[in-house]
């Protein structure tokens, strides 16, 4: 009896997951069907894991843009495809998935990453295979590949100009300094970046406190209180922060709850934008700074149709927009642009075409690709408002060119990134040769 | 007896508001006026000049305008050159006559914007203007703000709140604010001075410490002096509270890991499961408490202060829920084998991950603090914040419930009875699965709950569970696996000495040191603070 029962009971599981395989095939199918008259992109952002949280909205705003430049009849003749594969927030996995869409699915190009060390993982493959990553996340720079053209923030674009804005009078003349990180590359490098430039500008070495946190941390009791104390020698403090991702959240429930104000003790972050605040009571935040190139409320008709077009397509007019869908939208129009100017999708001519070509940004600019593969970008410091956007409250005159190699770092200083004279990503000014430091 | 008092502080105030909105408008386009056009520049500086020369003018609606533009209330059109308040219910007001703006609102109407040396130079204003409040809050509040901003010309207006002033709080509240002013006044003497020190040295805290610091850099040997003493009596009162302070910062992380691990010391320490999906269970109970919210939202907001009351008994039926369903469909096929438990729990944390990343979105959920948990208290020389203080209270209270559901329930009973010998249990006719599957629900459940407090301190997103997961094994390991107790003191022996060593070691190196402080503490008693003993061991 009871055998006889196990076996209908296999039989139904083989019969529903033989079912389940064929309903896969199926939905597979359609996309499989028009391979061959397409150009494919592909999006290499993860769906799951830590970095979804950020990740996903890149995402969708790749596929928003390429059903756009589809309506407005593709590329070349022919149609995109968007090509999404999901690397689950797993570095390793990012060169994998890469090398997957390259060489199984001979995408043209890929948008995607956002921690560097995704990127890093990546770079061989992009090297060894050929092909195109475009990067839109602000990032420590110090980096500049024949592959990679990157549409996010180099620290002369976002950390620089900040500390310019706290240490003027407007800024309010902040003498003493805390910078307050995530443990891991980006704000190792960006802090150090920071720190020499700070001692530059005089600033004495009791006046600077840098603390680290893990990722994910959540008990920022000592830490607050820390810089609390930091804060109150008698001098204007700020916080510098390159916190990422999920500690953010409870960083700044913690600051609102300890009573520390913007007005007391300004804190400008690099990695919060309107996405993370959307998780969070901005009202004790009012006045804490983010200095980005971008802010979803700065009013020209080109971001009002960015935002109007994303609200349609993800069919909410609650979602946000921040500084790397604007990355994105900046690269994947120069990439069209390049496209159509080469007449051809094949990598070398696409890197070689790219240099140069303009774009408008979404905040009335025109964006430069420069020789070094980085663009030209406005600079803009935002207040925080009580419902979770910025205030615009200082931009930089002109688009600030991005920078491979920080001046300030003497590992660096002496490195120039020129893909179209030089062919050299990180050629010495001093010994005249390619190859480094 | 307290209402008419009220109205009759009130009166001169309503008359002298009358009296001179009559003049301003008879007055057309005086200074008030002339200064409010400042506002429709849409540049910050513009708004800067247009603040002073607002609190210049000496309108009656001056701090109204302020206290708008403060809150970000005040609008403007650009067109129109008008500006408006906007009350704290939505309507409009004319700024420069107080009187509703009936109509519609101009298209280009917006926000004056502020930044924070604006803001600084508001609330300094706003300081002076509100010294004379009848609310004594008020009046305390305007004090700090005149304190911080050392403002010189806010001094007249002190000292004549000064000599009005009875109540003893805002006395010593406005006496700090005039001798920080005197402070930093050029021409003061030096009794003058000395005494000013005294006063502020009586705050003990860090603002005092802020405001003596560079006094004896620039002040005569004496009052240097005693500026230098000040501080030095002001750091050795800090360092003892410091002490204090980390001893209740280190409580409530322990409370927070008691939550967190209290669950898994039923299902892993009581039956034995390494249950890898027990932090999705913390995160599915956050959760709970965000849709009980948004729900809350929807139908009646009055009830918000309320909705973690209501999201803990639904949190703790849904997690339980769950567990039990785990329990029933993969755990009990899989008992007395942990290797191939915890591969298809991790597998299953996974799974519910993802299912909630489908549902709900990858990004942060937005979890209201009620009323009641936001903000802090100062006990001392110490601050608590509201949230951290309801967390520790609401551990101790989970705590409590549990020992008691083990010792003087019936399923309690039947729980120790089948952990320490199931055999024997089930031949006195317990029902051994059923107990099973309960006691998972009950941990599974107790997870919810914290999940409910969880979310009132961390992001309400897919990997909430993920980061409680390590320290929670760590804490039901170190306390002593099948002892609740072992938890209890496991956690906070942690808790504490993690926010000892954090201001020395820094976050990154002081978790360091704890794992490592833990490995060797495994390796001499390999079963934990609390030991089982006798034959209970061997099950």
């Amino acid at each position: 009896m009871s055998s006889i029962s196990t076996k209908t009971f296999r039989l139904t599981r083989r019969r529903w997951l033989k079912g389940a395989g064929g309903l896969a095939l199926g939905l597979m199918a359609p996309i499989r069907a028009f391979a061959e008259d397409t150009i494919k992109v592909g999006i290499l952002h993860s769906l799951s894991g830590t970095m979804a949280i950020s990740e996903t909205t890149l995402k969708d705003v790749m596929l928003m843009l390429i059903a756009e430049q589809n309506e407005k009849g593709g590329l070349l003749g022919k149609k995109l495809e968007p090509v999404v594969v999901d690397p689950a927030s797993n570095w390793p996995l990012f060169a994998e998935k890469a090398r997957e869409l390259i060489s199984k699915d001979h995408v043209a190009a890929v948008f995607g990453c956002w921690t560097s060390v995704s990127r890093k993982s990546v770079l061989p493959v992009f090297k060894e295979l050929n092909n195109i990553l475009f990067y839109p996340v602000q990032f420590e720079g110090e980096e500049s590949e024949r592959n990679v053209f990157y549409t996010g923030a180099a620290p002369n674009q976002q950390a620089i100009p900040a500390v310019d804005y706290l240490m003027s009078p407007d800024g309010g003349s902040v003498k003493r300094w805390v910078l307050e990180g995530t443990d891991y590359v980006y704000p190792r490098t960006t802090n150090k970046i920071l720190q020499a430039y700070l001692k530059l500008k005089g600033v004495a070495d009791e006046d600077v406190m840098i603390n680290y946190t893990p990722f994910s941390f959540s008990d920022w009791q000592t830490e607050v209180s820390r810089i609390k104390a930091f804060g109150s020698a008698g001098k204007k403090t700020a916080v510098v922060s390159t916190i990422n991702g999920d500690a953010n959240v409870p960083f700044y429930k913690e600051l609102g709850n300890q009573g520390i104000k913007a007005t007391d003790i300004p804190v400008v972050a690099f990695s919060v934008g309107e996405e993370e605040l959307a998780g969070l009571d901005t009202k004790p935040l009012v006045g804490h700074l983010a200095a980005w190139n971008y802010f979803e409320s700065i009013k020209t008709p080109e971001n009002e149709a960015f935002i109007k077009a994303w609200h349609a397509f993800t069919k909410n007019p609650k979602r946000v927009t921040n500084d790397p869908m604007e990355a994105h939208y900046i690269g994947f129009n120069m990439w069209v642009k390049a496209v159509t100017k080469a007449g051809t999708t094949d990598p070398d001519k696409v890197i070689a075409t790219l240099p140069g070509i303009k774009q408008a940004n979404l905040t009335g600019g025109i964006s430069t690709m420069l020789p070094n593969h980085y663009i030209t970008k406005p600079v803009y410091i935002g207040e925080i408002r009580a419902d979770g956007q910025f205030d615009v409250v200082w931009k930089t005159k002109r688009l600030v060119p991005g920078d491979a190699w920080s001046p300030y770092l003497p590992g660096s200083k002496d490195l120039v990134a020129d893909w179209v004279t030089l062919n050299c990503g990180n050629y010495n000014k001093i010994t005249k040769k390619c190859g480094g430091a | 007896m307290c209402f008419s008092r009220a109205r009759l502080a009130a009166l001169p105030l309503v008359f002298g508001f009358a009296f001179v909105s009559l003049f301003a408008g008879a007055a057309y386009a005086g200074p008030y006026e002339d200064a409010l056009a400042g506002f429709t520049q849409g540049s910050l500086s513009d708004t800067g000049d247009a603040i002073q020369k607002v609190v210049a003018s000496g309108n009656p609606l001056a701090e109204q305008v302020l206290s708008a533009l403060q809150d970000g209330r005040l609008m403007y059109s650009a067109e129109q050159k008008a500006v408006y308040i906007q009350t704290k219910n939505g309507k409009l007001l004319y700024a420069s006559t107080g009187k509703p703006f009936t109509g519609k609102p101009p298209d280009d109407i917006d926000n004056v914007i502020v930044n924070n040396r604006l803001r600084n130079l508001i609330s300094a204003d706003l300081g002076t203007l509100m010294l004379m409040s009848a609310d004594p809050d008020h009046r305390i509040n305007a004090a700090q703000a005149v304190f911080r901003s050392r403002d010189l010309g806010a001094l007249p207006n002190l000292e004549k709140a000064l000599a009005k002033e009875t109540d003893p709080r805002v006395k010593t509240a406005l006496e700090q604010a005039r001798a920080a002013l005197i402070l930093s006044m050029p021409g003061a003497t030096q009794a003058q001075k000395l005494a000013a020190i005294a006063t502020v040295r009586d705050r003990y805290d860090l603002d005092a410490l802020a405001l003596l610091a560079d006094i004896p850099s620039r002040e005569t040997p004496p009052v240097a002096r005693a500026a230098t003493d000040a501080i030095q009596a002001i750091k050795t009162r800090l360092a003892e509270w410091d002490a204090v302070q980390n001893a209740w910062y280190g409580i409530s992380l322990g409370s927070v890991l008691m939550l967190a691990a209290i669950g898994l010391a039923i299902t892993f320490g009581v039956m034995g499961v390494i249950n890898m999906a027990h932090g999705e269970m913390v995160m599915l109970g956050a959760y709970v408490t965000f849709a009980v919210q948004e729900a809350i939202r929807g139908y009646d907001p009055a009830l918000f202060d309320y909705s973690l009351v209501i999201a803990i008994p639904l949190a703790f039926l849904f997690s339980g829920f769950v567990g039990i369903l785990i329990e029933r469909s993969i755990i009990r096929f899989l008992y007395g084998r942990p290797l191939e438990t915890l591969l298809a729990t991790w597998g299953l944390s996974l799974v519910l991950q993802q299912a909630v990343r489908t549902i709900f979105g990858p990004d942060n959920r937005d979890v209201g603090n009620p009323s009641f948990m936001s903000g802090a208290f100062n006990l001392g020389g110490i601050t608590v914040t509201y949230n951290r203080f309801w967390i520790v209270c609401f551990a101790l209270v989970v705590f409590v419930a549990l020992i008691g559901i083990l010792r003087f329930t019936r399923l309690g009973l039947e729980m120790r009875a089948v952990t320490q010998n199931r055999p024997m249990a089930a031949s006195m006719g317990i029902r051994t699965s059923r107990i099973d599957a309960l006691t998972f629900g009950l941990g599974s459940g107790i997870a919810g709950i914290a999940g409910v407090a969880l979310s009132q301190i961390d992001n309400v997103s897919p990997n909430l569970g993920q980061s409680y997961i390590i320290d929670s094994f760590m804490v039901v390991v170190f306390g002593g696996v099948g002892n609740l107790w072992g938890t209890f003191v496991g956690s906070f022996v942690l808790g504490v000495a993690n926010k000892f060593l954090e201001p020395y070691a820094g976050a990154v190196l002081g978790k360091i040191t704890i794992l490592v402080l833990i490995i060797l503490f495994i390796q001499k008693r390999p079963r934990g603070l609390f030991a089982l003993k006798g034959r209970a061991v061997e099950a």
